[in-house]
């Protein structure tokens, strides 16, 4: 028999063999990539019991949580399942569609879907507000084998009308007002109040004198905020305090701006400030100006102001970024006596290092009660350190809590978002 | 009148975004995105004042001999970008707006930012000058953050230690009692607005 001739006939059916066993493995796999128990002969776990759904609290009537018990094969018996698929319908026997899948050992899942449907992006997942939903549960083994289903519950979404997590706050915000009132109150009766100095208030009085003395003007920044940044708005106070003052002086205060806004809010602040004054004569529009609502832009205007003007004094006050220390230098470069004051956190050690005074954080809210010296301004600093000592309390509390696995006092004061 | 009723609208308005965040229902939440929106609208109708400003203030400036130069660079800038920009396709790339925005802006603000490693540089060089015991320690804590970027050998791990325990102990700790104080200063001053206690921002003492 010839070699040549044989060959050719073995590899065809060698080729036929693969063909066959490929053909057969890829048959094997095609329907799903999970199996029935019978087809591979793998066991299937046993299913999840006892699952219930209850609505979602405080929310807006969109989303439902799902429980359940867990298989008797997550944890024990025969430990095969990888994870729990949660599916959902909206008629008992409509069809059933994959929500999610969580890990094993969980046994809660939450279903949620707020985006309302428009015409152009239409959601048939859509979780309206008074809406019923139908919800099974299966377990799937580390085979990729489902469990039978478990037995069929319906839920149906809720409105809250109250955020019960943000209960805490909403005590501490009562408390806190009712300190505030109570202060108040008092100091309208004549009752002195003791407020701690601060450096960078005690010192704007002598950096104003600086100016007048100097003949040179003072620059007010209101750094980068919004008119409805808070930041911004101590900004505005502390600058009606200052505009006053040098009014009386005779000194020009500059405002460079970025914000339209804050522009026209700045403008009214200052003139008003003048006319308290007396001084309603020597207010001039033109030195509060809007610059660019750029970033760096922004810099390099204020900056050349600084290099030109040569300003006695610098306030930085409001809410700054990468700005601050550009400018804060460029300040002290032109031999500025500088003053600044925000509430970012990542910035204070940039003026802290570039500025001869730093407000830090509530010290630039404080500033305005400080600077007017006003009993009822200066009974909400008295306030604010009551509420202090409550929440220095709430820690001490809660740190004791916590090592004492107190976890009831831990649920009482925690806030839920 | 002039005083009460801009005081009143802040009071209700303040009050009523008070209530509206412990309401988690759909119309809060509409009240919510919708005077939000309002900020827009008023940013967006407040920008003519900006422009006005600045063009009147550069106009009064090519006055004055000194500042006249850099007073025309700008208006000439601006009204360069104007014309340029006010076609609805100026902002596609190749425009002549977009060039210049492109090759000019852009290089000017990326340059202006980075002056800002060299005043990190001069500030941190007074900053850390141990003239006293806390600008001492400044110092020494700045040197053991630094210090943790340069392979020191068996150092290394003792200094790593020694960073985590300083970012995540006092350091974590001064950062949360400054926002404490931040909270409590800007709920101080929220409630004195609302109250009307706080009105220096509309121009009233």
């Amino acid at each position: 028999m010839n070699h040549i001739d044989w060959f050719p006939r073995k590899l065809g059916i060698i080729s036929l063999v693969l063909l066959v066993i490929t053909w057969g493995g890829v048959l094997a796999q095609a329907p799903k990539d999970v199996l029935s128990a019978d087809s591979l002969g793998a066991p299937a776990p046993a299913p999840p019991t006892n699952v219930r759904v209850i609505d979602k609290p405080n929310d807006a009537g969109h989303g439902l949580i799902i429980r359940w018990d867990l298989s008797a094969d997550d944890t024990s018996g025969l430990k095969n399942v990888d994870r729990y698929e949660v599916l959902r319908s909206d008629a008992p026997d409509g069809e059933f569609i994959s929500r999610g899948i969580v890990f094993r050992g969980v046994n809660e899942y939450e279903d949620v879907d707020d985006m309302k449907p428009t015409a152009s992006s239409p959601n048939p997942n859509y979780m309206a507000e008074g809406s019923t939903w139908f919800y099974k549960v299966v377990a799937l083994s580390n085979q990729q084998v489902y469990s039978e289903p478990s037995e069929i519950v319906v839920g149906t979404t809720r409105e809250n009308l109250f955020h019960w997590g943000k209960l805490p706050i909403l005590i501490a915000v009562i408390i806190f007002t009712a300190y505030l009132l109570n202060f108040i109150i008092s100091a309208k009766k004549g009752k002195k109040l003791y407020i701690r100095p601060l450096a960078g208030i005690d010192a704007v009085d002598d950096a104003i004198g600086r100016a007048t003395e100097m003949g040179k003007p003072i620059l007010f920044i209101l750094g980068l905020g919004t008119a409805a940044d808070i930041a911004t708005i101590a900004g505005f106070t502390i600058l009606s305090r200052v505009a006053k003052k040098t009014a009386e002086y005779q000194t020009r205060v500059l405002v460079p701006v970025q914000d339209p806004v804050v522009l026209a809010v700045a403008q009214e602040t200052v003139r008003t400030a003048y006319l308290e004054a007396g001084r309603p004569d020597q207010y001039n529009s033109d030195n509060i100006f809007y610059v660019t609502a750029m970033q760096f832009p922004y810099v390099a205007a204020v900056n050349s102001i600084m290099l030109r003007e040569k300003p006695a004094t610098n306030f930085y006050m409001g809410l700054f970024y990468a700005e601050s220390l550009l400018l804060a230098e460029t300040g002290n470069i032109a031999g500025s006596i500088q003053i600044s004051g925000t509430d970012q956190i990542a910035q204070l050690p940039f003026f802290v290092a570039a500025t001869d005074f730093t407000l830090i954080g509530e010290e630039l809210y404080a500033a305005s009660a400080y600077l007017s010296q006003e009993p009822v301004q200066l009974g909400t600093l008295k306030a604010q350190d009551y509420t202090k000592a409550i929440i220095m309390i709430i820690i001490i509390l809660g740190a004791i809590a916590i090592t004492g696995k107190w976890t009831f006092i831990r649920d009482i004061i925690t806030i839920h978002l | 009148m002039k005083r009460e009723i801009p005081l009143l609208i802040v009071g209700i308005s303040g009050f009523a975004m008070l209530i509206q965040y412990f309401i988690p229902t759909d119309w809060s939440e509409f009240i919510f995105t919708y005077a939000q929106d309002w900020v827009i609208v008023i940013g967006i109708l407040a920008l003519p004042l900006g422009i006005w400003s600045l063009v009147k203030a550069n106009v009064e400036k090519l006055k004055v001999p000194g500042e006249r130069f850099y007073s025309a660079v700008l208006l000439i800038g601006f009204l360069v970008m104007v014309l340029t920009g006010l076609k609805r396709e100026s902002l596609e790339y190749g425009t002549t707006f977009m060039t210049i925005f492109t090759n000019v802006l852009i290089p000017i603000q990326a340059t202006i930012f980075s002056l800002l490693a060299f005043f990190i540089a001069s500030a941190a060089y007074r900053a850390f000058r141990a003239r006293s015991v806390l600008a001492t320690i400044l110092l020494l804590t700045a040197f053991i953050i630094m210090f943790r970027f340069i392979p020191l050998g068996p150092i290394s791990t003792v200094n790593l230690s020694a960073v985590a325990w300083t970012l995540s102990v006092p350091n974590m700790a001064a950062k949360r009692a400054i926002m404490m104080g931040i909270g409590l200063g800007a709920t101080a001053t929220a409630i004195k607005i609302i109250l009307g206690i706080e009105r220096t921002y509309m121009g009233h003492d």
